[in-house]
């Protein structure tokens, strides 16, 4: 029987297991939410996040740091708002240029041995200022088929449920389970032995920006989609949001252990914990404390579980 | 001769190289004109920067993985506390100094705690945290913009012949930043963990003693910061602190602290302040927007740290 709850076991089961505690303590206080109408209101702006938080895991899965996401998802935003809107084919090739410049990024902070840290950052200035440029005042339209996704009402199941259950899949059949995962994660591991194994690290580092990057696209995109324009300030809190969720989501800093429905789960609970507590009619001044406080409950429980671990 | 090779392989001097430069160039563009003022702005400014960077200087000396993002929400707290709680009495202008500091070594000692007992790796410590203390701050100031007491407005303000007294006063601070990094066993250790903890342990560093007191002195400099800038700027502001996070970190490793940690110097803190200043200063002074002057500083930063690396293959 105890074979059953090994602590490896709740450790993974940690993630979902927050997540529901919040849903449930959401719809206790709040029955209204547990609708259709009312998980699609309080998930929706969860997509983006998550699609930001896949993005940041990419980069932890191979040791590196993304300082730079929020920026880089406000830009596309602009842009999706404005050139993708008025001139697509402009649009496209701005967003594919874009997702370029991250693989770049990565072969830099590679080729140079540089600390991610710190080129991120400045990244991140970089991409604020190309938002402010692409559009200098808050406003654009969002691109029709875009709307048209996002708003979505398929039957039973509100969208965003959908759409987060298929991101996870998708990117955990990805890199979870197929033999390129299996070498990306490598990367992250132990990237001298796979170097020794005859692996371009140079490679899999670029295509793990460039991964970010695409993924960034369309956590940007979905972004507008939902509000129907866009602003230069418009995502830059996705920075921290995105490395708690990976986090939360049990991933770890260094050695490839990264899991992308822990991200999803872990984007989804902090989205989540914003509208906890004004069900809680809390003071509104402590919404983001309460993230905070999320955060480092979930840590703790982990903390424990290990420890647990370590004891067998 | 040998000086001057020796004065050419330290870290600290690019930034310096980098804020001459640029200050010249913004001069050369004036005809001179207003170049002393702006070395004046770029004191009071860099002084600033310097704070938080010496603080987070020490802490990303500790080695990978350390680094203090809580920096914004201390200042924020501690300037919305100190200033509230003086109400602008310039008798209470030690109180809320007092005030600044314990609250900036309670989020130190929370941050460590967080650190130590959960096991957490410390930018999500800091991060979270920071999330809590940005809320208190926000819960305790209720958007009012409290004035601060003028005696200590003035102090912020001040100038003896054109050098702003609070930059002569993070000269001092910075000095002792320095006789503490290079001269003391506190400092040393910081450096030897950062290099190898394990090592550092084994050689019977006080590891844990010490990463504490690191924790702590970086958030009460960030306290202390967020009392005087809040003082400077005529009231806290809740966004005071932002623009702190990211430039506390490209501070410390533009003025040539290895990001890996390890290895650390005080010098180029002021060097890279100035620089980061002065550089805002000259695309000002071109005529630049406020998205050309980003996408600029951001290429720069990214330029001076591909440059100091020199390419060197991870080892």
């Amino acid at each position: 029987m105890s074979g059953r709850l090994s602590p490896r076991l709740l450790r993974s089961l940690l993630p979902p297991l927050s997540l529901a505690a919040l849903l449930i303590a959401i719809f206790w206080l709040q029955p209204r939410t547990m609708s259709y109408f009312g998980l699609n209101l309080l998930l929706n702006l969860a997509i983006p996040i998550a699609l930001a938080t896949i993005a940041q895991m990419f980069i932890l899965c191979v040791n590196e740091l993304d300082l730079s996401i929020g920026g880089f998802v406000s830009l596309v935003a602009c842009i999706t708002a404005t050139w993708l809107h008025d001139t697509p084919l402009l649009g496209i090739a701005a967003l594919a240029g874009l997702i370029a410049a991250y693989a770049a990024l990565g072969a830099l902070i590679h080729l140079r041995n540089l600390p991610s840290i710190v080129v991120t950052l400045g990244m991140s200035f970089v991409w604020l200022g190309l938002a402010v440029l692409v559009l200098p005042t808050p406003g654009g339209n969002a691109p029709e088929y875009i709307r048209t996704l996002m708003t979505l009402k398929p039957a039973y199941i509100p969208f965003p449920i959908i759409a987060s259950v298929v991101i996870a899949l998708v990117v955990h059949v990805g890199l979870m389970r197929s033999a390129h995962g299996t070498v990306l994660r490598g990367a992250g591991g132990n990237p001298r032995s796979l170097e020794c194994a005859g692996w371009s690290l140079l490679k899999i580092k670029m295509g793990m920006f460039a991964l970010a990057g695409f993924f960034g696209v369309l956590s940007g995109m979905a972004l507008v989609g939902l509000t129907t324009s866009a602003d230069a300030n418009i995502a830059l809190r996705y920075t921290l949001l995105s490395i708690a969720g990976v986090i939360l989501g049990g991933g770890e800093f260094v050695g490839g252990r990264v899991s992308p429905i822990g991200a999803v789960i872990g984007a989804i609970t902090l989205a989540l914990a914003g509208s906890f507590l004004s069900f809680l009619r809390l003071n509104p001044d402590w919404q983001i404390g309460a993230q905070g406080a999320i955060l480092i409950i979930v840590l703790a429980l982990r903390v424990l579980i290990g420890r647990a671990e370590a004891r067998k | 001769m040998t000086g001057v090779a020796t004065l050419i392989r330290q870290p600290w001097l690019w930034a310096w190289v980098g804020a001459l430069v640029v200050w010249l160039a913004t001069a050369v563009f004036t005809g001179g004109k207003g170049s002393g003022e702006v070395l004046s702005a770029a004191m009071t400014f860099g002084a600033f920067f310097v704070i938080v960077a010496l603080g987070q200087m020490f802490v990303i000396t500790l080695g990978p993985g350390n680094v203090d993002l809580s920096i914004p929400a201390c200042m924020t707290l501690a300037g919305t506390v100190a200033m509230k709680s003086m109400d602008g009495a310039s008798a209470m202008i030690p109180v809320g100094l007092l005030l600044a500091l314990v609250i900036g070594a309670g989020v130190g000692t929370l941050n460590y705690s967080l650190i130590r007992l959960l096991r957490i790796p410390p930018i999500i410590a800091t991060l979270s945290s920071s999330f809590i203390f940005q809320s208190a701050a926000i819960w305790w100031n209720r958007g009012l913009r409290v004035k601060p007491p003028e005696a200590l407005a003035d102090f912020t303000t001040a100038k003896i012949a054109g050098v702003p007294v609070i930059a002569l006063f993070v000269v001092v601070l910075a000095i002792l930043g320095h006789v503490l990094l290079t001269r003391t066993i506190y400092g040393r250790g910081v450096v030897a963990i950062g290099q190898n903890m394990r090592a550092a342990h084994l050689a019977g560093v006080k590891v844990e003693r010490i990463r504490a007191a690191t924790y702590i002195m970086c958030a009460t400099l960030a306290g202390l910061c967020g009392y005087l800038l809040a003082a400077f700027s005529g009231g806290a502001a809740l966004n005071m602190g932002e623009e702190y996070l990211l430039s506390s970190i490209a501070v410390v490793v533009i003025g040539g602290t290895s990001v890996a940690g390890g290895f650390a110097n005080v010098p180029g803190l002021w060097g890279a302040s100035l620089f980061l200043f002065l550089l805002v200063t000259m695309l000002n002074t071109f005529g630049a927007g406020a998205g050309v002057r980003l996408v600029l500083t951001g290429l720069i930063i990214i330029g001076v740290i591909v440059a100091a690396s020199g390419g060197k293959a991870r080892t």
